[in-house]
């Protein structure tokens, strides 16, 4: 009886997914890594898409475009609003059209 | 060729394994939504993952794998950044942690610190918010998931709450914010903060972690220490953690303002195309499942076989499973297997006496809580917290 006393709050703990006593060692020393290049990732050609390469790839890779679904001109032109809004994008004005033009040619739909 | 080959087979009658399978060879893989095409790469300290981006890189766990077992290895672990300035060299025997804002006394943890304070360890699903993005109707802008933007691992650390109580909480402490030693490529870019509720920030399980499935954790999963927050979304498991601040007032930096924001309506979801709805931060996961060792689209041989796969939730942890072989029309109730704790996956099997046809399997978990998986689809702009009953198109022969 004393001995199921005993158990009883472990399995509880256990069951209740609470987090369990543990025994561990933090890591030492330096981990390094190389990511790879994204020098294989590529925008689609098109008129336009020196202006893509110009703004676009600061920040990220081609391929966080070229993974969307076909988007609208209105979808496009609202991402390009959020890259320079929210994220501080230094897209010029008169290059959000030029650019929103070649985005909805190559990756978007009509 | 090949290539064209692969392509067709795709969208044709073969199933997502037998595809992966092949891919393996092409290196490249299908998601089954359209644009689905990714390329299948190893990045250091990973096998062979599903790239959705490369810079900065979202790596995505090939869903076969998922039918290994409860936990996911480090290696196979989903990997997402926000901004493409991520150290590729981190010194954890140098690396620091501060504790300022509104504490009593500021500190500045080394790891070492943290291996003095008693460790615990928690069985917990880390899923980013937009897993299964891509299978949103009408699609929606955004990382373009599969499944496979989830894992489960062991996670040992120390408590968030006894770091706290060593640098001494004041008493207007309202949230805790956490930032990491990832930064923006531009300075006009927010750097990416998250916070917590106090309650939750002092909560038992949310974990100051070092440890992930025994090991040190691979760098892009967070070396050498980030935050555990177990039932709640990914978003809030601040990678290589640097900075924890108490404030005394609601974070209102961009990535809690205005990101990772969702519709404050049930099952977080809006009518397509709804805008001008209240919103609320996202939190705690919503209840999932999946069968793991059939995919949608795939021939099977007809004859008595074992139905896997996994359940989980945001912490209430799973009361049930039930599958379905004929399209929902009835249920079946599957087994549970081991239970490693409420945040962790749950195995499941059922018995299928298949007989040769065409099926509609389904699977739909219930959790501790009462909630139930739906068959209605859910839909908001961000294209969060997809969680809609899964069914797998199987051809027996």
């Amino acid at each position: 009886m004393k001995h199921v006393l005993l158990v009883l709050p472990v399995l509880a703990l256990v069951a209740a997914g609470v987090a369990l006593s543990a025994t561990a060692t933090p890591p030492e020393g330096t981990a390094t890594i190389a990511l790879p290049s994204d020098a294989a990732t590529a925008f689609k050609p098109g008129s336009g898409v020196e202006t893509a390469r110009r703004y676009c790839l600061t920040c990220h890779s081609a391929g966080y475009i070229a993974t969307q679904p076909a988007l609208t001109s209105a979808q496009w032109t609202a991402e390009v609003t959020k890259m320079q809004r929210a994220y501080g994008a230094q897209i010029p004005a008169n290059a959000v059209p030029t650019l929103v033009q070649y985005l909805v040619s190559a990756y978007g739909k009509q | 060729m090949e290539r064209s080959r692969f392509l067709l087979s795709a969208s044709g009658a073969l199933g997502w394994l037998s595809l992966a399978s092949r891919a393996e060879a092409q290196n490249a893989i299908l998601l089954p939504f359209a644009n689905g095409e990714r390329p299948v790469a190893a990045y250091p300290q990973k096998r062979a993952l599903i790239v959705q981006t490369t810079r900065p890189p979202q790596l995505e766990t090939p869903f076969a794998l998922f039918d290994d077992g409860a936990f996911t290895p480090n290696d196979a672990f989903f990997v997402r950044w926000h901004l493409a300035g991520i150290p590729q060299s981190v010194d954890a025997s140098a690396h620091r942690i501060s504790v300022t804002g509104a504490v009593n006394r500021e500190l500045s943890l080394s790891l070492k610190d943290l291996g003095s304070m008693p460790a615990v360890e928690v069985a917990a699903v880390c899923q980013c918010s937009g897993n299964s993005r891509g299978f949103f109707q009408p699609r929606v802008p955004g990382g373009q998931w599969g499944n496979g933007a989830m894992g489960n691992a062991r996670w040992t650390g120390v408590r968030l709450r006894d770091v706290l109580a060593r640098a001494g909480l004041q008493r207007n402490a309202v949230q805790v914010q956490f930032r990491g030693l990832d930064s923006p490529v531009l300075v006009q870019t927010p750097a990416f903060k998250k916070s917590l509720p106090i309650d939750v920030a002092q909560s038992d399980d949310v974990l100051v972690a070092f440890v992930m499935n025994g090991e040190p954790m691979p760098l892009l999963n967070g070396f050498p220490v980030r935050l555990v927050v177990p039932g709640w979304y990914s978003t809030y498991w601040v990678k290589m953690l640097a900075q924890i601040t108490v404030l005394d007032y609601p974070d209102d930096n961009f990535w809690m303002k205005t990101a990772y924001r969702i519709p404050d309506t049930p099952s977080a979801s809006v009518a397509p195309g709804s805008t001008g709805f209240p919103t609320v931060p996202i939190s705690k996961m919503d209840v999932r499942s999946f069968i793991t060792n059939i995919a949608s689209g795939s021939s099977i041989a007809a004859g008595p076989m074992t139905v896997r796969g996994i359940a989980f939730d945001g912490g209430s942890g799973v009361r049930r499973v039930d599958v379905s072989f004929d399209g929902a029309l009835s249920w079946q109730r599957a087994a549970l297997e081991v239970d490693y704790g409420k945040y962790s996956f749950r195995r499941w099997n059922a018995q299928w006496n298949a007989e040769p046809g065409r099926y509609v399997l389904a699977v739909r978990a219930t959790s501790n809580d009462g909630t139930v998986q739906s068959a209605a689809p859910i839909w908001n702009p961000a294209g969060y917290m997809r969680n809609s009953i899964e069914n797998y198109s199987v051809a027996v022969s």
